[in-house]
């Protein structure tokens, strides 16, 4: 029997809409829901076929039998399971309250089950990863707009002019975005590229500025006090929208693009031919803000330059520019139910500080690597239980030595996933997730130019005794006494729940997939945009007040990043077309592609170091090692050594991933607490690495 | 005449490789045999940026294929429309196919022992659909191009 189902894809957290075939229980057939992506995917989004028939994956709920990563496990029914994990819980609750328990995911559209269960049980420690990834985008963003990092989608098909700094996007891969580059490429338009190594991105740049690792907020400072002196920028929108122009204009005087070519590495003329071109073209010009911008002391600045640069190019609500999304309510549909709604929030405080200590951080998510000092001090309360949803830390947070120490002050650590993550393998009980194919998920608002309701729908039962999120946390939520929050049985009850408020229901969603809430796209009136900006002042805030009062400075003094020492690097990280991070390593298909991940050195520095093109070489830390293949190319900055993140893994049931390729999260030893103290990101980019040819270079073999 | 041929915008092509995923998905192909391949050049500095384009590959269908006379149970055919196939249930694995093509082109499913091969998607070709590889390009580099004679 054959069937069509509407999902949407699990491969990575970008969550495409797909249009799956299946015939007789069978996946046979994925591709981009041809409605919203007329067809297209990733290698990621048609590997989730091999993702499915993978056994190596959690195949029921296990609860440690040896020490803590020893990978030892007794498989155990979802009841035993479930009461083992509900009783922890209670026991925590009892001795130190429910806010010792903290429950982080991985973020996006569904991250509102998780934080309602949070809430629920009575702890205000929601969290996500994000401390790892875009804080330091989303609160320069918030310092600038008021607005969160999503608060805008970018028009890049209709801009003239596309600007990444060390935004990977077409490795990074989002379908739909990556479409959009390249319509405005084939339309003319030109595409600036920064960065300290030649990337997928770069090589369609027209322009590219191979900078010195470090140094994106010198350039960007460079770029406004070039758009000011060239007056290239939109007078009357900031004259209009913005405050703090003028003590921004003083600021930056000294930071000439004169002084940034020099600081960067680049050549001054390209740099103000740059500043020329874009002063023609605005306002469709966009300057993408990062995204994974946990990397430098000044991030948070950098980004913020960068969307200040936005603003100076005038690009807001215009085409080929920054765009505001639409909700339902501008359709004139009421919203979807949200679990948390009826459930109050904690009032306690956040044991990350986030709202009290660090009155300038949102309070959303907090900051999950502060966890780990509560953990370790007791301070401000103790924390003593950790539920992590589809969040592995040990793979996306830097030094797991240090994470290990400060988790074993735990009573409890529970993972639910759909495979086994580094941080499942170490920690007490993994409750399996059934992979996206074979579950459903709740409906999700999509918010855009023309909002939508889309949802994911059961291809397959699943091939193991897992279950989805929603089921797994329901049955939870009846054994801790709070069942009755989350009224609903099964999936069909759950949707019909959410759409209650829309008028809509499922039957709706069968023809696409999804809920258009309009026909056409809808714009606000560019003259008329008061109201939007949620900052203190209504205005754009190139200089933000509320943080200068809290001594936070809206530009602070650029600091020349340290020059590594002598046979020293520094260590930067990326992605791959081909994987997601760490979880897709596993995957068949995907390790076919790319089975380890090699070093990327500046060709006149191996060859000072004697390290020839597939040679091993030894990237050491302070404790920790990784030997894996040297690529040696001269289109990397001689300070800087790359690697693909996500490889290293030490899960013997997962066999091709299992130590292949090197972790740099690993090495990145003495990072954990290191954070830019303005944004809460992460200074993940931080770290020295030596490198060395490796003695498994084979020069003799003496055996037999 | 060959009626159909796969076409890389390589201004496009984005080098994300889905397209050998699409089809080893499509085909039901276990670890191995990958029927089409994009490769690149090593980067070369055009204008300041570091630049290479992708090639795409796959079989070429040719118009008097070494394959075809080679095979000895008449499973590898070449149809009317210029679609060099396998009948599976004629191919018995002995891959004289492979060593007759000058570029390698037919692999072994070790799945089946049985040789496999691009073949457009034969069987969507004639439901009136295109390629996998094409189908679902990322970037929608890839075209599936009906030539015609001028």
């Amino acid at each position: 029997m054959k069937k069509t189902v509407w999902s949407m894809c699990g491969m990575c957290s970008v969550r495409c809409p797909i249009k799956v075939e299946v015939e007789d229980g069978k996946v046979r057939w994925i591709e981009g829901n041809p409605h919203i992506l007329k067809g297209s995917l990733c290698a990621k989004g048609s590997a989730g076929v091999a993702l499915q028939k993978d056994p190596e994956r959690p195949q029921q709920p296990l609860i440690r039998s040896g020490g803590r990563g020893a990978g030892k496990w007794e498989p155990v029914s979802w009841y035993t399971a479930l009461d083992y994990v509900a009783d922890k819980i209670e026991k925590i609750k009892e001795k130190y309250g429910a806010k010792a328990i903290v429950m982080s995911c991985r973020g996006g559209p569904w991250q509102d089950l998780i934080k309602a269960f949070c809430f629920a049980l009575g702890s205000p420690n929601f969290t996500n990863h994000d401390s790892a990834c875009g804080r330091n985008v989303h609160h320069a963003s918030k310092s600038v707009y008021g607005l969160g990092r999503k608060g805008f989608i970018y028009d890049i098909a209709n801009a003239k002019h596309l600007i990444c700094f060390g935004r990977n996007l077409l490795a990074s891969l989002r379908v739909a975005e990556a479409n959009q580059v390249m319509d405005m490429l084939d339309n003319g338009g030109s595409l600036t590229y920064v960065d300290v190594r030649q990337t997928l991105t770069g090589i369609k740049a027209t322009r590219f500025f191979q900078v010195r690792p470090g140094t994106d907020y010198a350039l960007a400072l460079g770029m406004i006090n070039e758009v000011i002196k060239q007056e290239a920028y939109d007078k009357e929108f900031v004259e209009k929208y913005t405050v703090g122009f003028d003590k921004m204009a003083e600021f930056v005087e000294p930071y000439t693009a004169d002084w940034a070519a020099k600081e960067c590495g680049i050549k001054v003329k390209k740099l103000k031919d740059f500043v020329n071109e874009i002063g023609g073209q605005r306002p469709k010009v966009i300057f993408h803000p990062g995204w994974m911008l946990s990397r430098y002391k000044d991030s948070f600045y950098a980004s913020r330059c960068l969307h200040i640069l936005n603003v100076l190019m005038g690009n807001i609500e215009t085409e080929g520019g920054q765009m505001f999304p639409k909700t339902p309510g501008d359709c004139g549909v009421k919203g979807l139910r949200s679990f948390s709604s009826n459930i109050p929030k904690p009032e306690e405080k956040r044991a990350d500080g986030v709202g009290w200590k660090y009155k300038h951080f949102d309070k959303g998510p907090g900051l999950f690597h502060l966890y780990y000092e509560a953990m370790s001090t007791g301070e401000p309360y103790p924390i003593k239980g950790l539920i992590c949803y589809r969040h592995d830390p040990f793979s996306c947070f830097p030094d797991v030595a240090a994470q290990k120490e400060a988790l074993d002050n735990c009573e409890l650590l529970v993972s639910i996933d759909t495979h086994y993550s580094e941080f499942g393998w170490y920690s007490d009980v993994i409750l399996p997730e059934s992979m996206y194919l074979e579950r459903e998920t709740p409906i999700a608002t999509q918010k855009g130019l023309k909002p939508r309701f889309i949802y994911r729908d059961r291809a397959v039962d699943p091939r193991f005794n897992t279950k989805p999120s929603w089921e797994i946390l329901k049955m939870l939520a009846d054994r801790l006494g709070f069942g009755d929050l989350f009224p609903f049985q099964t999936a069909e009850d759950m949707w019909k729940w959410q759409l209650e408020p829309t008028g809509y229901t499922i039957e709706d969603f069968q023809e696409k997939g999804f809920v258009s809430l309009t026909d056409k796209p809808i714009l606000y009136d560019r003259d008329n945009l008061e109201g939007r900006f949620k900052t203190a002042s209504g205005k754009i805030e190139i200089i933000n007040e509320t943080l200068e009062d809290m001594g936070i400075p809206s530009f602070k003094p650029y600091e020349s990043p340290k020059k590594p020492p002598k046979g020293r690097f520094r260590l930067v990280f990326g992605r791959s077309p081909v994987h997601a991070h760490s979880h897709t390593i596993n995957n068949p298909f995907l390790h076919e592609l790319l089975p380890e991940n090699s070093l990327w050195i500046n060709k006149r520095i191996a060859t000072r170091l004697g390290i020839n093109e597939g040679d091993w070489v030894d990237v050491i830390g302070d404790s920790q090692i990784g030997t894996i293949r040297a690529h040696v190319t001269e289109f990397i900055h001689p300070e800087a050594v790359y690697t693909v993140h996500g490889f290293g893994r030490q899960i013997p049931l997962q066999s091709r991933a299992y130590h292949a390729g090197m972790s740099d999260q690993k090495l990145q030893e003495g990072l954990l607490l290191h954070m830019d103290e303005a944004g809460g990101g992460l200074c993940l980019c931080e770290k020295f690495v030596t490198v060395r040819r490796s003695s498994r270079n084979p020069r003799r073999r003496v055996e037999l | 005449m060959n009626k159909y041929m796969l076409y890389l915008n390589a201004k496009r092509c984005i080098g994300c490789h889905g397209c050998e995923v699409h089809c080893k998905a499509n085909k039901d192909l276990p670890v191995g045999p990958i029927l089409c391949e994009i490769s690149h050049e090593p980067l070369k500095s055009v204008k300041g940026v570091p630049k290479t384009e992708f090639l795409f590959r796959s079989c070429y269908h040719c118009e008097d294929p070494y394959c075809v006379p080679i095979c000895p149970t008449g499973a590898m055919k070449k149809r009317e429309d210029g679609i060099v196939y396998i009948d599976q249930d004629l191919c018995i694995g002995c891959m004289a196919c492979a060593g007759a093509c000058p570029w390698n082109i037919p692999q072994v499913n070790p799945a089946t022992g049985k040789a496999v091969k691009c073949d457009y998607c034969v069987d969507r070709v004639d439901q009136g659909l295109k390629p996998a590889c094409v189908t679902k390009c990322t970037t929608r580099a890839l075209k599936f191009v009906v030539l015609q004679e001028i």
